[in-house]
């Protein structure tokens, strides 16, 4: 009953033997964009303690998050917060138990991917 | 070593202690941030460009402050479960719990900060 073969018991097969699907790939991405949001929300929080500190911190800040960096930074971060939040959707429908077989967890992705694209598109457009 | 059993070996080693109620926590705010996400966007889009005046002005109106505030102190809070995560799925050993203090003071410190700056234009 104890001690039967410990240590020594065959391997699972790890993230780096699977061919890269769909599924795996759009949930990857979706833990990818959540912690890469933190840059954008720090450069937000420092816009906002600058605005609060007067107009000179504002001006210094403001520069930054509206240089050509700050801009790239903020255009990627639309997408990312665009898919991370269409991501978080399907994880909502999944904890219901419902989408969960391949087919339709493909699908889910592929609107993830195809709509998170249209709303940065069309956020970029409206702002 | 020899003498203990598989049912003993296994105690205390499930993922059924807190985790639940972390996964739990990670829905709600998610749900809450569904909310505040898209408003904020395009609240913060439309006044990123203006001047300091009309920025000040802007926020001292009470719903673009409030849902700023709320977004900032969620949207940390939700961040501070994720990264948890993240650091105790790929960091091991005293790294894992040096970088889950640093990130908990990080998020903690960024909400705080932000809902105090928001607050500070507002009043």
């Amino acid at each position: 009953m104890a001690d039967v073969n410990r240590g020594n018991r065959p391997l699972s097969p790890h993230l780096t033997i699977y061919r890269p699907q769909l599924t795996s790939m759009t949930s990857i991405f979706v833990r990818l964009t959540g912690n890469a949001l933190l840059v954008a929300m720090l450069m937000i929080v420092w816009w906002f303690v600058a605005a609060a500190a007067g107009p000179e911190a504002f001006a210094t800040a403001d520069g930054f998050v509206r240089s050509w960096f700050g801009d790239l930074v903020m255009f990627l971060s639309t997408w990312a917060i665009w898919y991370h939040m269409f991501g978080g959707i399907r994880h909502l429908i999944w904890d219901q138990g419902h989408m969960l077989d391949v087919e339709r967890s493909e699908t889910a992705g592929l609107i993830m991917i195809i709509v998170s694209v249209l709303m940065t598109i069309f956020t970029a457009i409206v702002l | 070593m020899g003498f203990m059993t598989d049912r003993k070996r296994a105690v205390g080693h499930g993922s059924a202690k807190s985790g639940t109620m972390a996964h739990w926590h990670m829905t709600i705010s998610s749900v809450g941030l569904l909310i505040l996400i898209p408003i904020f966007i395009f609240q913060f889009g439309a006044i990123l460009g203006h001047s300091y005046e009309e920025v000040v002005a802007y926020y001292t109106r009470p719903v673009p402050a409030a849902i700023a505030a709320m977004t900032i102190a969620l949207s940390f809070i939700h961040f501070r479960g994720g990264v948890q995560v993240l650091i105790e799925d790929y960091i091991h050993g005293s790294a894992r719990k040096a970088l889950i203090v640093a990130m908990t003071c990080l998020s903690y410190g960024a909400a705080g900060l932000g809902v105090f700056a928001v607050l500070r234009i507002a009043l």
